[in-house]
């Protein structure tokens, strides 16, 4: 059975929402959504996503190909305000693309370069990453491993919090930031390292660790049980499909690569 | 419409309202006469989001007018990106400034890049904070948001705070207080009771709540009775004494979506990008902004290519 890399690392994002129950599960960018879709129609029947407009879905809709809002499952109204109510409550799980993350698992999508007042790349902005990353679990999903992502500094701009003792507000603790996976192209890693380090915790197929630890900028840990990512199930694969009937999710990493390395 | 536009609204306006007796209160003005409230150096609130139901044609009135030295305060899209290419911005409060399926703003981008405006870069809950805050006459709201993050290291002016009732330390987020805002909605009476029909309608109560005056730009005028029926009334989110001005602009919000009615004009947005990136602002202008909302929908294709613009599907 052939599946490519972006499958592979769908499959294993999706991993990332596994006995979570009822909490709002939120993916932007279309691998990141097609991952938490999988989890509600696999692992976590129980979770929640909305339409990425402003309802609450009983079934996630398909990716690709949906001409209209209309007909599509709606469970309750649940517009941006209403959003942010549900993130301060804690029963949410975003899983994010960020342009920078840093040894700390500290993130920037704001600016890139340059000074603070004129940065060289105006990027998005904090957007609601503060109060995310204080709120409830975070995950990252990173389609481009490399030193430009994991940054061997500190993000250039600080967007969420994270293990940074430096960093940490008074009256908190490292048990109230909760940071769970990091999907790349090469593997996934979590934060349950040494002092909340990054660890290597399954290696996609082929890929050797000695790529990981020269494309990261800082040290990482080896979980000592570290194994290679599962290669997607027929299952996964025919509901992957569904939910991205116009393969669009072909088109998100550079060449569609395989999910199994050829050898060389 | 042109100002002769909206002046035959008015007349419509009243016949529809049926009245007999004292006049109620007729707020509909022309856009011009209504941005004419927004002085330079005032705080501007401005509704929707992104790309979805801005009140452009209000903005382009803005451009059109001399006003300057801005702050705006606003989910930003191509509003916060004309304002700060036309020079009339000298401070941005922003969480992002952003097209969607175009994720960077090029005259936001621009102006951030040239150092050319002040910024208060916040999270998106923080502003709605800020403006719950303004809405509800308390100076700030205490949140953890903003913690451990350049939210605070680069906002000097935002205070942590203690809390009497517990050990921690506390963001106070302050009161987003607004001289102006403006909005886009659906559908509004002359009254000033608006309905926003779209499956959301953002901020915008706590942009009207937050605001000394506010000004809607609506795409169809209707009675007063059209709000009697419940379902209708429902989609009413705040209160027709919050409603300054009442502008009738069919169309008003491209090229940002005004959904159920049309949706956003992604070739327009590049067509803007473009002309930002060739000739700046005064290249966007002379090929787009005409002297009135009328020329300035010929310059884009019609009202009627407007209106058929596709709903956007997430």
């Amino acid at each position: 059975m052939t599946f490519s890399l972006a499958e592979l690392m769908v499959c294993a994002a999706s991993r990332s929402f596994e006995n979570e129950g009822e909490v709002l599960a939120t993916g932007i960018g279309l691998l990141p959504r097609l991952a938490a879709s999988l989890a509600m129609r696999t692992s976590n029947p129980d979770m929640m996503m909305t339409d990425s407009q402003s309802f609450m879905l009983s079934t996630p809709n398909p990716v690709s190909g949906m001409a209209s809002h209309s007909g599509q499952a709606n469970e309750n109204w649940m517009g941006f305000a209403r959003i942010f109510d549900n993130v301060w409550s804690g029963a949410r799980h975003a899983l994010v693309g960020p342009s920078q993350i840093d040894r700390f698992g500290q993130t920037n999508i704001a600016a890139l370069g340059g000074s603070y007042e004129a940065p060289k790349v105006q990027l998005l902005g904090v957007r609601g990453f503060p109060g995310n990353s204080i709120s409830h679990a975070n995950s990252f999903f990173v389609p481009k491993h490399s030193t430009r992502v994991f940054v061997t500094g500190e993000c250039d701009v600080v967007c969420s919090i994270g293990y940074n003792p430096d960093r940490l507000p008074r009256g908190y603790t490292f048990d109230d930031i909760d940071i769970r996976r990091v999907i790349t192209d090469l593997c996934v890693m979590d934060f349950n390292g040494p002092n909340k380090q990054m660890r290597v915790v399954s290696l996609h197929p082929g890929v050797p660790l000695s790529e990981v630890l020269e494309n990261t900028g800082f040290e990482v840990a080896v979980a000592p049980n570290m194994t290679e990512t599962p290669a997607p199930s027929a299952e996964q694969l025919a509901l992957i499909t569904e939910l991205d009937p116009l393969n669009v999710r072909s088109k998100q990493l550079k060449d569609n690569p395989p999910g199994m390395r050829n050898p060389n | 419409m042109g100002d002769a536009g909206a002046e035959a609204d008015f007349d419509t306006a009243f016949n529809l309202t049926g009245m007999i007796g004292n006049a109620r209160m007729n707020k509909c003005v022309s856009a011009a006469d209504a941005v004419s409230v927004i002085e330079s150096g005032m705080t501007i609130g401005i509704g929707g989001w992104g790309p979805r139901r801005k009140p452009m044609a209000l903005v382009r009135e803005l451009l059109r007018s001399d006003v300057s030295d801005l702050t705006v305060v606003a989910y930003g899209g191509a509003d916060v990106g004309l304002l700060c290419a036309a020079g009339k911005v000298r401070k941005v409060v922003y969480a992002f400034v952003s097209l969607d399926f175009m994720p960077l703003e090029p005259g936001f981008r621009k102006a951030r890049e040239t150092g050319s405006v002040d910024v208060r870069e916040i999270d998106e809950g923080m502003m709605l904070l800020g403006l719950r805050a303004a809405a509800w006459g308390s100076p700030y709201i205490p949140t953890r948001i903003g913690l451990g993050t350049d939210v605070i290291t680069r906002n000097p002016d935002l205070q942590l705070v203690d809390s009497p009732y517990d050990d921690k330390e506390w963001v106070a987020m302050p009161a987003l207080n607004l001289d102006v805002s403006l909005l886009h909605a659906t559908r509004g009476d002359a009254r000033g009771v608006c309905e926003i029909a779209s499956p959301d309608h953002y901020m915008d109560d706590w942009f009207a709540r937050a605001a000394n005056k506010t000004v809607v730009s609506v795409d169809e005028l209707v009675p007063s009775d059209y709000f009697h029926d419940a379902d209708v009334a429902r989609r009413v989110y705040w209160e027709r004494n919050l409603t300054s001005h009442i502008v009738h602009i069919p169309g008003g919000a491209h090229p940002s979506s005004s959904d159920p009615l049309y949706g956003y004009d992604m070739k327009h947005y590049k067509e803007y990008a473009a002309a930002l990136a060739e000739g700046g602002y005064d290249g966007w202008s002379e090929a787009h902004l005409g002297d009135s909302e009328s020329s300035y929908q010929r310059n884009v294709g019609g009202l009627e290519a407007i209106q058929t613009l596709p709903l956007p599907v997430y």
